[in-house]
């Protein structure tokens, strides 16, 4: 193989990579400061994506706008919507359930995702079918030999990277991240110690909702098509990636997710022609490595279910 | 039986009576027909199109006062799932009152409900789908097939590409039957074409990224990749080929033949080539009146390819159903032997297996809308194929 072609691979995988971490940490965040599984999520993505096309269609008719604002409309889209979907379902379906098992929790995120799948498709014009997404980032491409990527993708690559980072920050640096580590570390001591229990909840699930949403508006940007149902596996692949990277920490599921894709990815370079099997391999790999690391390749600090 | 038989001579005579007496009463019987395909999920436009065609065949019927029954189409969701399907098929088999079934546009589900029909004795016209084992791979004389299969259309596919001068093919094709269908039929043609395949990718038909597969596939430098799939899996090859800088001529089977491809990949789905066994409304000759009467009955979606199909197969019901009777097993024997049925998509013959002879015509994506081949400006030389 030429070393263009490998470059290829290797940029796919990264970009595969940046989509599942930032879908995976707000598993991680809300299972930390909860310690509950938000199976919605991954329908969190599509609307992400559906609002941030509505947005751009609904501008582009009212005025002729030039593709960045447009872009600036679909993504302020995505993320107010997508945030404001992750808080109402910590709001009205998450904190009242809070003393109820977990499975309920998870029961009834599960019933929220297929509300917000069905409402899409059968709210959206011919909602059943895959949508185009405009291609509002700059065209042409770099080529250096056999290797070819568009500006686009590197640009959404900067983004959901530089994403991901400020994310880190917020969590480490500022008085909000200190409020949900103080939560996700005690919620009763934090609660007791003057934090705002429910707002830091709240912001939270915003938070990590809108980090969804805005990846699914990057996937919108990168495939160039959307459809109802791309949150279902993604969903599943964010929360596996993060319970392999260790569920609760913030850098345990950024390394889950460019694994997955990294197995995904190698797959289609090592066996050739034997690519339907890509996703029994990287689900496979997930199964060995919880057998490995129970508690996740970066395990939470300190864990409160001893 | 006897009650029965005797109220409805009462009933006809009683009609007679009243026609005697007034104007011609509408107290005809009802007859119900079923229409089963994907009204929902990423194939639901070829769905809907043929559930608004075979309406409006039903619609039309109705309207003519020399119907002899009056016709109410069941229409049913199989979502384009085998399991779903057999459990609509089921629902419509075992329900007495429905004679007869306008039947499937995707092949995995097709070819998964021909034993329920076999069992339960309905007869059915399959209006959409194209694997050939639906009608060949059994000898049930419940299941009948106005389209054609994949076998004409994968030996035209081979022999004109090859006919452009295209020699070296990579094939991605869905998992499915459908999908492994289109691969084994294509390819079977390709080889006495002049063709060769480089490679085959079989992937599952909701794959959302092919980045990988398609990075693969620019280092095997093809002339064409050709998908065997659906809509949704043409719209997110073509979009991601450009993508990742693979310089090829894309083409797919009649899956991907819908409004919905168009849609889906936008300016990228612009030269596009696909086969497919019905020939351009413009070509039929009652094509014209057909567009007039279903944009005259308002219908939201578009009849798609298919919809000519499906219209001609409630057609061909009814017209067996007045002729003998709403009795699913004389209405079987009826259209067992169907020969020189008169048709919008043209001349209806059934073969021994109650297939339906064909020959299949391409397509090109052109100005966002498929154009038939030799009308094309690529075939006038105005346009040009990716060739490299």
């Amino acid at each position: 193989m030429d070393l263009g072609i490998l470059a290829q691979q290797v940029f796919n995988g990264v970009m595969l990579g940046v989509i599942y971490a930032m879908i995976a940490v707000g598993f991680s965040l809300f299972f930390g400061v909860l310690d509950i599984i938000k199976f919605s999520h991954g329908d969190v993505v599509t609307v992400g994506a559906f609002s941030s096309l509505g947005a751009v269609g609904i501008a582009g008719g009212l005025v002729a706008l030039p593709p960045l604002l447009a872009l600036g409309a679909g993504i302020a889209a995505a993320v107010a919507i997508g945030g404001l979907v992750g808080s109402l379902i910590g709001r009205f379906l998450i904190l009242p359930l809070r003393q109820a098992p977990a499975v309920n929790v998870l029961l009834a995120t599960l019933m929220a995702g297929t509300v917000l799948r069905e409402a899409i498709r059968l709210g959206v014009p011919n909602g059943g079918n895959p949508k185009p997404f405009p291609g509002l980032l700059p065209a042409g491409s770099i080529r250096i030999g056999s290797f070819s990527v568009g500006y686009d993708s590197v640009i959404i690559l900067c983004a959901g990277l530089a994403l991901v980072l400020a994310t880190h920050l917020l969590i480490s640096r500022s008085r909000m991240g200190l409020a949900i580590r103080a939560v996700a570390q005690d919620g009763e001591v934090a609660r007791l110690a003057g934090v705002d229990f429910q707002r830091v909840v709240l912001g939270t699930f915003a938070l990590g909702s809108a980090l969804a949403a805005f990846a699914g508006c990057m996937l919108g940007l990168y495939y160039r098509e959307i459809n109802f149902n791309m949150g279902v596996l993604l969903g599943v692949i964010g929360f596996a990636s993060a319970v392999v990277g260790g569920l609760g920490s913030l850098l345990g599921p950024i390394i889950g997710g460019f694994l997955f894709a990294g197995v995904q990815t190698l797959v289609v370079v090592v066996l050739p022609f034997s690519s339907a099997y890509k996703d029994v391999i990287a689900f496979a790999a997930v199964i060995v490595l919880i057998g490995l690391f129970p508690t996740g390749l970066i395990a939470e600090r300190r864990s409160e279910r001893v | 039986m006897i009650t029965r038989r005797r109220v409805l001579s009462l009933l006809s005579s009683a009609v007679l009576a009243s026609a005697w007496v007034s104007a011609p009463a509408a107290a005809k019987d009802t007859v119900k027909i079923a229409f089963i395909g994907p009204l929902s999920g990423g194939n639901s436009a070829p769905g809907l199109g043929g559930r608004n065609s075979a309406s409006l065949a039903v619609q039309q019927r109705n309207a003519n006062a020399n119907a002899k029954y009056n016709y109410e189409l069941v229409a049913y969701d199989d979502e384009c799932k085998p399991n779903v399907g057999i459990q609509v098929a089921t629902k419509a088999a075992s329900d007495n009152s429905i004679i007869a079934g306008v039947t499937h546009y995707c092949s995995a589900v097709g070819i998964a409900t021909v034993d329920t029909y076999a069992r339960f004795g309905l007869p059915v016209v399959v209006w959409g789908a194209i694997l050939p084992e639906i009608t060949y791979g059994n000898d049930y004389k419940e299941i009948h097939r106005v389209n054609g299969t994949m076998i004409n259309e994968g030996k035209l596919a081979a022999e004109f590409l090859t006919k452009q001068g295209y020699k070296k093919f990579v094939m991605i094709h869905d998992t499915t039957d459908y999908g492994k269908g289109q691969f084994k039929y294509f390819s079977e043609y390709l080889k006495p074409a002049g063709g060769e395949i480089l490679a085959t990718f079989p992937v599952s038909p909701d794959q959302q990224d092919f980045t990988a597969e398609l990075t693969k596939i620019k280092e095997l430098k093809p002339d064409v990749i050709i998908v065997g799939g659906l809509t949704p899996l043409g719209v997110r090859l073509r979009s991601q080929m450009d993508r990742v800088g693979v310089q090829a001529q894309f083409a797919g089977v009649s899956g991907i033949m819908t409004a919905g491809y168009i849609e889906g990949a936008g300016a990228a789905a612009e030269g596009t080539i696909s086969f497919h066994n019905g020939a351009p409304l413009s070509k039929y000759a009652e094509g014209q009146v057909f567009m007039d009467a279903y944009t005259k009955a308002g219908f939201r979606e578009d009849p798609d390819a298919y919809g000519p199909f499906a219209y001609s197969a409630a057609n061909l019901i009814m017209d067996a159903i007045e002729k003998v009777g709403p009795d699913r097993k004389k209405v079987k024997a009826e259209l067992n032997g169907t020969k020189g049925y008169k048709a919008l998509v043209g001349e209806i013959n059934f073969d021994d297996h109650r297939q339906n002879i064909m020959s299949a015509n391409v397509y090109v994506a052109q100005g966002g809308k498929w154009v038939y081949w030799p009308e094309s400006d690529y075939a006038a030389g105005k346009k040009k194929l990716a060739k490299d």
